[in-house]
């Protein structure tokens, strides 16, 4: 009886305290559907909530049973930051406090906006009433915000819609993330562009930005600059076909904050680095480049080993990381000078030339993917990259061969830093020193761990 | 009293190791045999020509096989829950027999039909013989949760004792002891349907690559007896021969059961013991069998198991939906003629090798189309002669990442993969006549090849072959992006790791140092977030791997540590 009664007493709390709170302030239909949802939950859960409540009743009156009611926003809040968004909302309709907590500034400045369409994605989408409700009474709170967008143009049309409401705002990270397609860029470019500036103009304080796979151009970047140049820490920004090199230029001489930045190679020059490494620039921490021919037999051009030794005085510690989607033929002009690249990934067949070369100039490689090679064994090639690349940790192999000898060789002379060790089991052809079965216990004894090679399902 | 036993054929169609089938025999007075089918949803069910084709060669030679022991086999139309309640009241059956199926959907029918039995007074018994062990008792081994890597999956196998011995087939003294009343009118009630009566049209129809039934696997298995044989199924040597259906492959029989799985282990255990003097072999030449153990363990409490949303080991990755590129995919359009090859050979033929199983799996999901698994397992479902609920959905799970742990810097590429195994395109040219006239060279990649070239062999790309619907290097680059996007939600992993892992969860390595067994609850339902906090203090390691006690370890290991610690007499 007495369940029934409080059940009735906490929706009428709702009716009066909920306000805007109660409806839109979560992604489900209506409140009534909540609130019975909220009593399903009551009954529905293990016995230790419902003694709870039962007591929270019995105890009207009883000081020494906290009232829920009467808890200090600053411990509400501190719940309240360990629970995801549904239940936030659900507890904000338990009372009027409750409900106050849950449109604190503090929890509304780090959001996720998940932009999906039924037609082209499985995961549920932000509500749009939360949305509304969001940008209605929080934007001014926000601060840490990304769009995750499906493969829809729709979608990406909606991240833009918002962010050019975003007009109180002040934010200091901003993601744009495109999770099926690159459906930025099918956007006209000029609405893109529009929607983006709306956010570099108000927000005056970036720190972080990731626009990969996006419209981008020099001009809103020089708008990036004028507004954010004093805190831009992060740029990422690969695959961005309308930024030309010298847009990026115009940031590095500008941002002299920058640490990280990400993009592809033909944005990469010779002045870029030298910026990035003048006396104003503060240390570069990353450096992420992407290699990916546009179209067939395209002709790289090339970095001067002074600019990266340039890069290297100034920033003795930067990761620069590499991924190479090439066809054979178009690595020439790479790895013919020293390079002080960290992280290397080739996510095409490379050539035994290309890693013998990688073996010879790359003194600061750390961690080596090779997706797949030719036919030939990559054996000396591995030995002398144990040889030469004294700060190698990891290394994965795909579609290539090695043969066991040459491996556990490898694997002796790296030893214990080779903290990670991928390699398909394909890979790995018996000689006469070792068969399949043998190596993973050889290979274990050097890196003083257990080891085995990665294994596909056989079916 | 009289025993009337009826015995249920589903899968298990054959005589030889059938321990349930033996059951509906032991003291019985008469025995039917039945099989039942809906020949209403024959045409509806997602299951393809060649599917259909093989089961109903399956239940004739099943029924040629009972006539010999002077018996039938009873096709009965309709659906189980209509059907047993009929049979139990027209045959007075006492007694009903099926082998065990540890499937969720197939679990929940089987209590349904022995509840139903109870009521009509109707014994019940079920034996296991699907797969080489009771699945209860590696998942019991394993603090009660299913093992979710295939390294622990082995470790686990080791602790165990040889699976079971299969039974002799079925002899005609058995069934004469227990006679099966066959009416006159049997043939016009009981036969085995043609394809025609299931509404398949069968004029434009090859010849079968693969006759279905018990009498084929029999015969599969017992031509092949040399030691190559053996060796070669152990590691089996990767080149264009080996995409070839072989006469020697046995994957449908055992996914229809016309061959015992048991009987497979023992045949290949004695061939393997006969070729190297009497040594016991390892693991490894089993692992084919154990794959398909291992993904039957972890789908067995799991009804979500073939799905994404509602599925606790599956990781939730946001792929695109997109049914104009998986149309092109299923219909071998993709302009890549590997893959397209792949998926002609599966719709013609229905089975594909492994590895080109991986290949186009690898395309359609995180390799290139970015499609969810589920579309892809759909396709499989209908067209696969050996997909199984839980092998089909486990593999596809563990082909696009989804689960299951393990690297994925890595996706196949479809032309150089293409290239590496079948360099001068022969099977190419053998399942895209299109393209036979191409020279090597442009084989795997014709749109490459010159105009002239295309003109010259009758072929030209975006006219009579498909242009690629994708630029492999730019889409691998983005999905591999995407992948890490996925996985870095999990792992907080600011830094710059090129070899991301599938996260591992906690139990693997709690559970990896043996007789821990303090209950632990099962972690099913708290996977996902198990995942999280071990991710939250473990960033990015290796799984098992790293931290995996001798539990963990391989054959030759094994034999070193391991096996004479723990005293147990699994090498005979």
């Amino acid at each position: 009886m007495k369940r029934t009664k409080r059940g009735d007493e906490e929706q009428e709390g709702v009716g009066g305290g909920g306000g805007g709170g109660g409806g839109g302030g979560s992604p489900d239909p209506g409140p009534s559907e909540q609130r019975k949802r909220l009593r399903g939950e009551d009954s529905e859960d293990d016995a230790q909530p419902n003694q709870t409540k039962d007591q929270d009743v019995d105890a009207e009156g009883d000081e020494r049973v906290p009232n829920w009611g009467h808890l200090p926003q600053e411990i509400l809040l501190q719940i309240f930051q360990y629970l995801p968004l549904l239940d936030r909302a659900y507890a904000s309709q338990v009372c009027r406090s409750w409900n106050q907590a849950f449109h604190m500034p503090e929890l509304w400045r780090c959001f996720e906006f998940e932009l999906n369409q039924p037609a082209s994605s499985y995961l549920k989408a932000t509500h749009p009433d939360l949305i509304k409700q969001i940008i209605k009474r929080h934007s001014n709170h926000l601060q840490y915000v990304s769009f995750k967008v499906d493969s829809s143009t729709e979608s990406a049309e909606a991240a833009c819609d918002i962010l050019s409401q975003l007009v109180n705002c002040s934010l200091k990270t901003l993601g744009l993330i495109s999770t099926a397609r690159p459906s930025f860029m099918e956007l006209p470019k000029s609405h893109f562009i529009s929607a983006l500036t709306v956010v570099f103009v108000n927000s005056k304080s970036l720190s972080s930005l990731k626009i990969d796979d996006t419209p981008v151009d020099d001009p809103s970047l020089k708008v990036l600059v004028a507004n954010n140049s004093d805190t831009l820490k992060l740029l990422k920004m690969s695959s961005c076909p309308h930024v030309s090199p010298a847009g990026i230029l115009c940031v590095a001489d500008q941002c002299h904050g920058l640490r990280e930045l990400a993009l592809n190679y033909h944005l990469l020059s010779d002045e870029l680095l030298l910026a990035l490494s003048s006396e104003k620039h503060v240390h570069l921490e990353h450096l992420r480049i992407d290699v990916v021919s546009e179209n067939p037999g395209q002709q790289f051009h090339t970095i001067k080993k002074s600019s990266w030794d340039a890069m290297v005085r100034h920033s003795p510690k930067f990761n620069l990381v590499m991924y190479f989607f090439l066809y054979e033929d178009e690595f020439e002009p790479f790895f013919r000078e020293e390079i002080p690249v960290t992280h290397l990934y080739f996510g095409r067949s490379v050539s035994k030339d290309v890693l013998g070369r990688v073996g010879l100039h790359c003194p600061r490689l750390v961690e080596l993917v090779v997706c797949a090679n030719g036919l030939r064994p990559l054996d000396e090639e591995l030995i002398r990259i144990a040889e030469r690349c004294k700060h190698l940790t990891a290394i994965g192999l795909g579609e290539c061969e090695v043969s066991c000898s040459a491996f556990v060789e490898f694997v002796k002379m790296c030893g214990r830093r080779l903290s990670q060790l991928s390699i398909m089991e394909e890979v790995l052809v018996p000689d006469h020193k070792y068969e399949l079965d043998e190596i993973h216990w050889e290979v274990s004894k050097h890196l003083g761990r257990v080891w085995f090679p990665d294994m596909m399902p056989t079916w | 009293m009289v025993v009337n036993s009826v015995h249920w054929f589903r899968k298990g169609l054959r005589l030889h190791d059938n321990p349930a089938l033996q059951e509906a025999l032991d003291g019985a007075d008469t025995v039917r045999c039945v099989y039942v089918l809906d020949p209403w949803f024959a045409g509806s069910a997602n299951v393809g020509f060649n599917r259909w084709r093989f089961l109903l060669e399956s239940l004739e030679d099943l029924d040629n096989s009972l006539r010999r022991l002077n018996s039938r086999l009873f096709v009965v139309r309709g659906q189980p829950t209509d059907v047993f309640p009929r049979l139990f009241k027209e045959w007075n059956v006492t007694r009903l027999t099926f082998e065990y199926d540890s499937e969720p959907y197939g679990k929940e029918r089987d209590s349904a039909i022995i509840k139903m039995a109870r009521n009509f007074g109707v014994e019940t018994r079920v034996r296991n013989s699907h797969t080489l062990y009771k699945l209860e008792r590696i998942i019991e081994l394993n603090n009660n949760s299913p093992p979710l890597s295939f390294k622990r999956f082995q470790a686990l196998i080791q602790r165990l004792e040889l699976p079971k011995r299969p039974l002799q087939t079925v002899t005609v003294e058995q069934m004469d002891s227990c006679p099966t009343p066959v009416a006159a009118n049997h043939d016009e009630l009981y036969s085995v349907p043609s394809l025609e009566e299931l509404g398949f049209k069968t004029t434009d129809q090859g010849q079968a690559v693969w006759k279905g039934g018990e009498t084929e696997a029999l015969q599969r298995l017992h031509r092949h007896v040399s030691k190559e044989w053996v060796g070669n199924y152990w590691k089996p040597h990767i080149n264009v021969c080996t995409l070839m259906a072989s006469p020697s492959g046995l994957s449908p029989y055992l996914r229809f059961g016309c061959l015992s799985c048991r009987t497979l282990y023992y045949r290949l255990r004695e061939l393997y013991m006969k070729a190297y003097q009497h040594t016991p072999p390892p693991l490894t030449l089993f692992t084919q069998l154990l794959w398909r153990e291992f993904f039957y363990t972890a789908a067995t409490h799991n009804p979500a198991f073939d799905r994404m949303t509602g599925n606790p080991i599956c990781m939730q990755i946001p792929w695109d939906k997109n049914p104009e590129a998986l149309a092109k995919w299923a219909e071998g359009r993709t302009g890549f003629p590997w893959i397209d090859a792949i998926m002609t050979q599966l719709r013609q033929e229905g089975w594909i090798h492994h590895l080109a199983r991986h290949a186009v799996a690898c395309f359609l999901t995180r390799g290139d189309l970015w499609i969810s698994w589920e579309s892809g397992m759909k396709v499989f479902e209908e067209m696969l002669l050996d997909a199984d609920w839980s092998v089909n959905a486990g593999s596809w799970m563990w082909l696009s990442c989804s689960s299951f742990f393990q690297q994925f810097f890595h996706c196949y590429c479809p032309v150089g993969f293409a290239r590496r195994i079948d360099p001068s395109g022969h099977y190419i040219r053998k399942y895209i006549p299109k393209l036979k006239d191409y020279p090597d060279r442009y084989i795997h990649e014709p749109w490459k090849a010159p105009e002239s070239v295309q003109r010259g062999c009758n072929c030209v790309v975006g006219v009579d072959y498909p242009m690629p619907m994708v630029n492999h290097a730019e889409t691998s680059r983005l999905n591999i992006e995407r992948m890490k996007q996925v996985y870095q939600q999990f792992s907080h992993y600011k830094g710059l790791s090129l070899l991301e892992v599938v996260p591992v969860i906690r139990e693997q390595t709690e559970s990896s140092v043996p007789k821990s067994s303090m209950s632990h609850p099962s972690c099913n339902d708290g996977m996902v977030s198990s995942l999280c906090l071990s991710l939250s203090h473990r960033k990015r390691e290796r799984p098992i791997d790293l931290h995996c006690s001798q539990g963990c370890s391989q054959p030759k290991m094994q034999c070193v540590g391991l096996d004479r610690d723990s005293n147990r007499p699994l090498q005979q």
